[in-house]
């Protein structure tokens, strides 16, 4: 069952990850993507971290798609097409693709995996104790440079997004 | 762990992801869809970490921390690269790359 649950997932994200690179409507292009975001989802789901699939809906399908749709629209004409590169440079970009992933794939597939067989939960509160502590392996303080970066990024979007105004009002000040 | 998946097929998986989304970077002409193409390349990246740690070291917890900080600075990047798209649309009326020649003004 979850093995076929697995595949049908796999096979949308790849068909949506395609469509997405591919798809000469800018709108379309981003909803492409909302699907294989969720698919994501539906793989952490599937090998039990219920946590991370429910930030991955939360932050990506909720948080950056939103704002990756308000920016198409704010810059884009709904019916504009986009322009498409070189079909020699399309063909040549896919042959260089394709060697890579065949790199990848023969080096994964000659390294022994030594899997370990569990199917133990972990809860919330696991994660969020490990998040919190400060000792061995603890990860207090990559925790709270993320909380600065965060900060950081929001006070820098608002300027770059608004800045011209914003310096104009000090001005006169 | 998923029962009657290895850890080969996901990893096939990942991969398959972060080369299309290589492809994208590569191809599109597109200050947004470049966009698009990166959260696609760090989505596969983040599904490798949570993988490896699933089906290697089930005790450990690193491979989450791990994926919660990738998503983090995701978020981060897309707010700031999509203000720098807005304020630059402002400048040039344009998303394109071959139009965006200035980075200063």
């Amino acid at each position: 069952m979850e093995k076929i649950v697995f595949y049908i997932l796999a096979l949308i994200m790849i068909a949506c990850a395609i469509a997405s690179v591919s798809s000469r409507n800018m709108l379309r292009s981003v909803v492409y993507l909302l699907f294989v975001l969720i698919g994501i989802a539906g793989i952490y789901f599937l090998i039990d971290y219920n946590f991370l699939a429910a930030i991955q809906l939360t932050v990506y399908a909720g948080g950056i798609i939103v704002l990756i749709i308000f920016s198409v629209l704010l810059v884009h004409h709904i019916e504009m097409e986009l322009e498409l590169a070189k079909i020699s440079k399309l063909i040549l970009t896919a042959i260089a693709c394709l060697i890579g992933l065949g790199v990848f794939l023969t080096t994964i597939y000659s390294t022994e995996f030594t899997a370990v067989e569990n199917y133990k939960s972990t809860t919330v509160e696991d994660i969020g104790l490990g998040l919190l502590s400060y000792g061995d392996g603890g990860f207090i303080l990559p925790f709270e440079v993320i909380s600065v970066l965060l900060l950081a990024a929001m006070i820098g979007a608002i300027i770059i997004a608004k800045g011209d105004k914003l310096t104009q009002k000090n001005d006169e000040i | 762990m998923i029962a009657g998946i290895s850890i080969y097929e996901i990893f096939t998986l990942s991969s398959i992801l972060f080369f299309i989304g290589i492809y994208g970077f590569i191809t599109r002409k597109n200050l947004i869809s470049i966009l698009i193409s990166i959260e696609l390349i760090l989505n596969a990246s983040a599904v490798n970490f949570v993988v490896i740690n699933k089906y290697l070291y089930p005790d450990a917890l690193q491979g989450v921390y791990f994926s919660i900080f990738i998503i983090a600075v995701a978020a981060a990047e897309t707010a700031l690269a999509i203000a720098i798209i807005i304020n630059l649309y402002r400048l040039i009326s344009s998303v394109e790359v071959k139009d965006t020649e200035i980075m200063k003004y």
